[in-house]
């Protein structure tokens, strides 16, 4: 169980810039945009970066991986978590077997 | 104060949260661990990172990077730009900790991992986010990540392409079932269309986490722009 210095320090300067994003916005007023665009704005951001998280892997890829990801999506529409989890990855896991 | 029968029913709702997610982690984080192996970083300082970092994507690329003796200055400039996007993150759910105090708050933070803040989100849209649901929610998921990822540098290769079984699709399906919970939501459509659009196009002409950010702006951005005053 061995930790070197310049891991040690270079792990410290990673958790020191991630703590630093993730309480970023501590620093912003607790009244700040609570009506009208600004507003809209913020209420958007899930979906906002959740759509950006995963649009390139569903997008600009492989058929197969497109075509999962519908087959996701209709999944998501009725079905709970568990099953559009299992559902999804069956079918990315097929349609690559299957193109080979 | 809740009294403790809400306290244990809202922390039990958040290890059930858990689950999926927790479960869905389990295979990247060996995988993490496997490429630490690679890369000659030990168990002790994969835990470690896994410990302070707690930030899937970030720690992948770090790895990838990995040199010896370590880049301290250009890993932790790499991590700052993969892990931006909490920004964002950490502005907007902090509008659903009404319940907590600065020092849950100050707790809690830390532990805004992408899957621990969509699934607090999805819940604040329903209704209100407690700290019992919160630390009920991330602590199973961020023990289960260090410990994860220390097993897998001592498995090594054993889960060499996650790929192959459709595990990498597991995130991407809990993503798309969040992004479905907030259909109803004004401007969702357009907020959809734009982030998917702009990242899409950034991540062709530059692969990376810039198509995250630009996603993220362009559909905040689409969403003020389709807010009309007086809904109804």
């Amino acid at each position: 169980m061995n930790v070197s210095p310049d891991a040690l320090l270079a792990i410290a300067a990673m958790a020191l810039v991630t703590l630093a994003t993730r309480l970023a916005g501590l620093f912003v007023p607790a009244n700040f945009a609570r009506t009208g665009r600004l507003a809209a704005a913020f209420a958007a951001m899930p979906v906002a970066v959740l759509t950006a998280l995963i649009a390139p892997a569903l997008l600009a890829s492989a058929w197969t991986d497109a075509a999962a990801g519908a087959l996701t999506i209709l999944a998501a529409w009725r079905l709970p978590l568990p099953l559009v989890v299992g559902i999804g990855a069956a079918a990315a896991a097929g349609l690559r077997a299957l193109a080979g | 104060m809740s009294p403790p029968s809400d306290l244990r029913a809202e922390f039990r709702a958040g290890l059930l949260t858990a689950l999926a997610p927790t479960l869905g982690v389990i295979p990247f984080a060996l995988l993490l661990g496997a490429l630490a192996t690679d890369k000659g970083v030990s168990t002790a300082e994969t835990a470690l990172m896994s410990a302070w970092v707690f930030a899937g994507s970030a720690q992948f690329a770090a790895l990838d990077t990995w040199s010896h003796p370590a880049p301290w200055l250009a890993l932790g400039l790499l991590v700052l730009v993969v892990n931006l996007r909490h920004v964002f993150m950490s502005a907007s759910v902090l509008r659903r900790m009404e319940r907590f105090s600065l020092g849950q708050r100050l707790l809690a933070l830390p532990l805004l991992a992408d899957e621990i803040w969509a699934f607090s989100e999805a819940r604040a849209a329903r209704q209100p986010l407690t700290p019992a649901f919160f630390f009920g929610l991330a602590l199973p998921f961020y023990l289960t990540w260090i410990l994860s990822c220390a097993a897998g540098t001592l498995l090594g290769a054993l889960l060499r392409d996650p790929r192959a079984y459709g595990f990498d699709f597991a995130f991407i399906a809990i993503f798309v079932f969040l992004i479905l919970g907030f259909r109803k939501q004004g401007g969702f459509l357009a907020t959809l269309a734009a982030s998917a659009a702009a990242a899409t196009v950034i991540h062709v002409v530059w692969p990376g986490p810039a198509s995250i950010i630009a996603g993220t702006l362009a559909g905040i951005l689409a969403a003020a722009a389709a807010h009309r005053e007086d809904p109804r």
